[in-house]
């Protein structure tokens, strides 16, 4: 059993927060896991900054310009990451990024280094499902990297299905159209439907719930459709003037558990 | 034989093209991917495109032979005056076609990127004409650089929303036009401007494109008894203009294809958009291709004084060419370009589109000779550009 799986053993919702490496600053990558860790997240998911983020919202790519300002690459983030599974033994860790960056530093070489630094899982928004199974996802077993797939309200049943084969961690439930951070603007009810239907479907992952989940309010309703939440934008905007952002994260993380 | 035409099912050209994208966007994009063949070969879409392209674009376009351009470089020069399209530019003949394809679709909402606004005017143009609501993005520098075209796409009903990330430019706009589309994933469809982003865009917008080189063999076989040329030239930004003047051509290994790049201030100045020479393969906008980077595998920002040219990838199929050595890439600097712009305008009475003028201002590097055939795809008219060419009169005269 990997981590992750080992993390949804425990009772309870599970909270999975992402920060983007390098921000605030560019050695606030191991104070800021500390700190989420202790301050009582289930998972955390490392964003690898990119210089044009697709899927993200105006948050994210903000804090990936300064983190990229900052000078923060995968050679320094892995030395970042040395030694953190003393400090943090048990907490999964996912590396959130894009396609480019991993293959220009080499497909192989990252898992490598990842695996050798404690990290759990891999989420890369912009790898295909099919070029993921044809070009990656032996070299990701060999190095015991848990990949994680996003579910939308388009993605057709089949391919839920096939996703869920795929996956040994959890199912990554986009809650609406839209990039990182947007308020869901759906029609009421929509959502819930939606969530509804990948409940039904009894899948072999637990599921949790990421885009636009902000605060207690949010996260406790998606709590209602899956095994957690994911929160990366509105613990971006809680560091913002912050002295000290691991103390200012570990707030926001209370904010949303107590 | 081997054909350049085609990619594969996935969408690549050798080890370029494909479709890197968020499962955002995977339904529309496999509900275009799984449609647009049909949709193209269907004799009603047909019949519709054709009588778009003849009665509201003006095709075909002429082919002149540029007498005093010829005498000048000692040998025969041909433009193919994509600039005498509606809206003055080649783009128009993708807007025609995607907009009949998005109806087919179902789709209700169009959006596209700008970078020089040509694209930007051809989609709202076709908005206006099919009745559809037409949002474009568009860096801000552009947008301060191609002044009258924002003022275009206004008055044509569109609106137009500035992409104030990176550096303000075509890039940016695209991937504000893809976070448009990732949140409207139901009633939009995305008209990409250039045979770039994820499979099978690259395809759908080289084919609609194709008119071009179609009609060029015509028209070459009456006015100088042969089909094939010995050069085919055209500037690439994303390469859409190039794709649809080489596309033709492509398996006629007579034909030599040039595609010329802006250098911006010079290939090793830093500040260029040279992608052939500057760039390395990656992952831009949904597709494998060559791409400007630094060693960490984020994009840098390109430059060109040419808003349409300022991109730092090349769409899949000409990064092929370039790896395969089928198309010869040439790279032409700002100042370059803007004395083309005035050796054309003088010569023969056109005045270019900025971008147009990298592909004039190669004719003296390509070693033509008086008996050789030269077809330059005059993609676009320069009154866009005036401001610019106001701005550096110093440098065109
Ligand atoms: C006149 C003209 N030519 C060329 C281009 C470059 O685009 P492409 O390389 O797709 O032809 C543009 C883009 O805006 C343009 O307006």
């Amino acid at each position: 059993m990997n981590r992750i799986q080992q993390a949804f053993e425990k009772k309870g919702k599970k909270l999975n927060i992402y920060f983007t490496a390098g921000y605030p600053a560019l050695d606030s990558t191991v104070p800021m896991l500390k700190s989420l860790a202790t301050a009582g997240a289930d998972l955390i998911e490392i964003g690898m900054p990119f210089s044009d983020p697709l899927a993200d919202g105006p948050v994210i790519q903000q804090s990936s310009t300064v983190a990229l300002q900052n000078g923060m690459n995968m050679r320094v983030l892995f030395t970042q990451l040395k030694d953190i599974r003393q400090e943090i033994p048990e907490t999964p860790i996912l590396l959130m990024g894009y396609l480019n960056p991993v293959m220009q530093f080499g497909v192989e070489n990252f898992c490598r280094e990842a695996a050798a630094a404690g990290v759990d899982g891999v989420i890369l928004p912009d790898l295909p499902l099919d070029d993921y199974v044809d070009e990656y996802q032996e070299i990701f077993r060999r190095y015991n990297l848990k990949p994680v797939f996003l579910i939308t309200p388009q993605t057709a049943e089949a391919r839920i299905r096939r996703i869920d084969e795929l996956t040994d961690s959890f199912l990554y439930l986009v809650s609406g159209p839209g990039t990182t951070g947007g308020a869901n603007t759906q029609a009421a009810g929509v959502q819930e439907a939606y969530f509804q239907r990948i409940e039904a479907m009894q899948l072999r992952n637990p599921r949790l719930i990421g885009f636009g989940i902000a605060d207690k309010a949010s996260f406790q309703q998606a709590c209602q459709y899956a095994e957690g939440a994911i929160i990366g934008s509105a613990l971006i905007k809680a560091l913002d003037g912050a002295d000290d952002a691991p103390a200012a994260a570990a707030r926001f993380v209370s904010s949303v558990l107590n | 034989m081997t054909t350049y035409k085609e990619p594969t099912a996935r969408g690549y050209y050798g080890q370029f093209g494909g479709a890197f994208i968020p499962e955002m966007l995977y339904p529309n994009v496999e509900e275009l991917r799984d449609n647009y063949l049909n949709i193209l070969a269907d004799p009603e879409f047909q019949r519709e495109y054709q009588m778009l392209l003849r009665d509201f674009v003006g095709r075909p376009t002429p082919l002149f032979e540029a007498k005093r351009l010829s005498k000048k470089y000692n040998t025969r020069i041909f433009l193919k005056r994509e600039d005498l399209c509606h809206t003055g530019a080649h783009k128009v003949n993708n807007t025609v076609g995607q907009i009949l394809l998005a109806q087919r679709l179902g789709k209700t909402r169009i959006i596209a990127e700008t970078g020089a606004g040509q694209h930007g005017v051809a989609t709202a143009t076709v908005c206006a004409l099919m009745g559809m609501e037409c949002i474009v993005y568009m860096g801000s520098v552009d947008m301060e650089r191609q002044r009258p075209n924002v003022e275009r796409m206004r008055l044509l009903g569109a609106e137009v929303r500035p992409a104030t990330s990176g550096s303000q430019t075509l890039k940016d706009a695209t991937n504000e036009a893809i976070r448009d589309w990732i949140s409207n994933p139901v009633d939009t469809h995305y008209i990409i401007g250039s045979v770039v982003g994820p499979h099978p865009y690259p395809d759908l917008v080289a084919r609609l494109q194709a008119i071009i080189s179609e009609e060029m063999r015509k028209q070459l076989l009456e006015k100088t008894g042969s089909e094939l040329p010995q050069y085919v030239v055209a500037c690439v930004g994303g390469g859409s203009n190039a794709a649809g003047a080489f596309y033709h051509f492509l398996d006629e290994p007579s034909v030599k294809l040039v595609a010329v790049e802006a250098a911006g201030h010079g290939i090793t100045s830093g500040h260029s958009a040279a992608t052939s020479v500057l760039g390395k393969p990656g992952i831009i906008h949904g597709s494998r291709t060559l791409l400007m980077q630094d060693e960490d595998g984020q994009i840098t920002e390109p430059y060109s004084l040419s808003a349409g040219l300022d991109y730092p990838g090349i769409g899949p199929l000409h990064a092929y060419l370039a790896a395969e050595g089928r198309a010869q890439f040439i790279s032409i600097e700002d100042e370059q370009a803007l004395r083309a712009v005035a050796e054309c305008s003088r010569l023969e009475g056109i005045i270019p589109a900025l971008e147009t003028a990298h592909a004039l201002a190669a004719l003296g590097q390509l070693g033509a000779g008086p008996d050789d055939v030269v077809v330059i795809n005059l993609s676009g008219r320069g009154d866009k550009d005036l401001e610019t060419y106001m701005k550096y009169a110093d440098s065109i005269q």
